[in-house]
């Protein structure tokens, strides 16, 4: 009985080597949209002590001066890579679980009894490294939460092959010990200060608090962790991905936005994204919120922060019933003399789109509800042309500062990459 | 009653705008005589790529590899889950970079150009070469 977590390594940075073997050895960093913060380090750079989530500004002249590779962030090529990857572990054992853009679950209890998960663990990396490219590691263990404790015992033991079979009690045992709880899947730092002030500072001591104690103290939630620590498996794969609950877009500007006629329209840009990311999931929305704020980083500027949800009354995912919202929510927030430096669109409260349901009363605001032509309309912004609704501006992201993004390697003709 | 025939098409072999338009129209209880022989159209993805996870396109620049009817700006289909042998075309990476030419084993590793105006590369002590896949078509536009 056994699950593998396979987890792709520094997979941002990862990606952008692919293509670029000159990169071999030099630091890499990936930036966040707007080249914002670091979102993604090669090893080279976690050596040169690059934090997560550091503004860029803060530590750029330091990496460049070192020689470092710096990257805007490149979702299509990355979203590329990760199906690539994905699409090979399914071939490996019949039951998977993507669990996101650099990690998936395999179900192992398919496999024959006599098969050494540790070899077949070296395979998996040998080849999705031959075929794509991409280095990952790979954590086996009786249950899920165990193997993401497997994974962290591979980054903290620095383990050459990258593959661990955590298979026996002593094996589990020392990796608990070294694990700090706040590493354990599901521990947040919320609770890891709890724990902490309960007494429970690593894995293994959280793995020898009874179950039903921890039900008691914390939840049930928490308890099939320690259930799971313990050995048990109480988690399984998930195959149907439950669809989302929300949908946000959002984006930092490039530059600051002071007036509202220039707002408007990077706003209605984020509705119109926002309700095709609905369509996609095939989801209708009864809840719209807008939201602005300026840049905590500008201290000596004047700060505003404003939130304002509208409510539907019949749920849609028509991009014009959006925007409607999307209007009415941006121009009561809206305050003029503050420099904004991001808004978004969020998008709560979710029915299916096939399940209609009237309301007792007329609704106000008559929706548009027109499927065919969202349809019509989604097929062609997916093709070639594109069609903008009037209160958009017409170059889809901007502003938006991005300057270093690697070329669309693997989907764009004109992008590929070349060789002498 | 009238029912309508759609066919075999599968999504992916379309152009994005498509309007289903119906291949026949057949009456309930008398099946079309020819539903049993409607192939799907001839797809060229098929025919190039074999394994779609571990296969890259590449842009092929200059003339070293005329002889293997690799032109410039070919686009190549390669395959990093085949094997390379004796005499396959390859990509590989030396000195940081790309190169597309043919592999000899023998007498002497080295990687071959097609282009008599070109010279072989031998891997020197030291250099690192790595093979990044086998090239398994190049697709030329005239």
């Amino acid at each position: 009985m056994a699950f593998a977590l396979v987890d792709c390594e520094s997979f941002y940075a990862s990606c952008e080597r692919i293509f670029r073997p000159d990169l071999k050895n030099i630091p890499i960093v990936v930036l966040s949209n707007n080249d914002g913060c670091v979102i993604a380090r090669s090893t080279e750079a976690k050596k040169m002590g690059i934090s997560m989530g550091v503004p860029w500004f803060k530590v750029r002249d330091s990496f460049l001066k070192e020689n470092g590779q710096v990257f805007s962030s490149n979702f299509t090529f990355y979203g590329d890579i990760s199906a690539r990857v994905m699409n090979i572990l399914e071939g490996f054992v019949p039951r998977t679980e993507v669990y996101s853009i650099d990690e998936a679950f395999l179900d192992l209890d398919t496999l024959k009894k006599n098969y050494d998960l540790y070899d077949f663990g070296c395979h998996i990396r040998t080849l999705v490294r031959q075929w794509t490219g991409v280095p990952v590691r790979i954590g086996i263990a009786p249950n899920k939460t165990l193997s993401k404790i497997a994974i962290n015992e591979i980054k903290r033991r620095n383990a050459p092959t990258s593959v661990l079979h955590l298979s026996n009690k002593n094996q589990i045992r020392e990796a608990l010990k070294h694990t700090p709880v706040h590493k354990v899947w599901g521990v947040g730092r919320r609770l890891n200060d709890h724990l902490n002030a309960a007494g429970i500072n690593t894995a293994l001591e959280l793995a020898e608090v009874s179950p039903q104690n921890i039900r008691k103290k914390f939840s049930i939630v928490l308890e099939r962790t320690v259930r799971e620590l313990r050995g048990e498996r109480c988690l399984g794969i998930e195959d149907d991905i439950s669809s989302k609950k929300q949908i946000v877009v959002s984006r930092s500007f490039g530059e600051r936005v002071s007036n509202l006629e220039t707002l408007k329209p990077i706003v209605s840009n984020f509705a119109v994204r926002a309700a095709e990311k609905l369509r996609h999931e095939r989801q209708k929305c009864s809840q719209v919120s807008v939201f602005v704020r300026t840049s905590p980083f500008n201290k000596n500027k004047p700060q505003h922060t404003g939130m304002k949800t509208i409510e539907l009354f019949t749920p849609t995912n028509d991009t014009r019933d959006i925007l409607i919202a999307a209007k009415k929510g941006l121009l009561p927030i809206f305050r003029s003399g503050y420099d904004y430096a991001k808004a978004g669109i969020i998008l709560n409260r979710f029915s299916d789109e096939q399940t209609k349901q009237y309301s007792l009363f007329k609704d106000p605001n008559e929706p548009k509800e027109d499927t065919k032509l969202m349809k019509y309309i989604d097929q062609m912004n997916n093709y070639e042309t594109q069609v903008y609704y009037a209160s958009q501006n017409t170059k889809r992201w901007s502003p938006m500062k991005q300057n270093m993004t690697s070329p669309k390697y693997t989907t764009n003709w004109y992008e590929l990459p070349k060789v002498n | 009653m009238k029912v309508d025939y759609i066919g075999k098409i599968s999504e992916e072999n379309l152009p994005a705008i498509f309007v289903p338009y119906f291949l026949e129209s057949v009456h309930a209880g008398f099946p079309s005589p020819a539903s049993d022989y409607i192939e799907s159209p001839i797809d060229l993805n098929k025919h190039l790529i074999k394994n779609g996870a571990a296969t890259f396109l590449v842009r092929a620049q200059g003339q070293s590899m005329v002889g293997s009817g690799i032109t410039d700006q070919a686009v190549l289909v390669v395959d990093r889950s085949i094997k390379p042998s004796h005499n396959s075309i390859v990509v590989a990476t030396i000195d940081g970079e790309f190169v597309c030419k043919r592999l000899k084993l023998k007498p002497r590793m080295c990687l071959m150009p097609d282009n008599p105006d070109y010279p072989p590369i031998f891997i020197n002590h030291g250099q690192e070469l790595e093979i990044v896949g086998t090239v398994t078509a190049a697709i030329n536009k005239f």
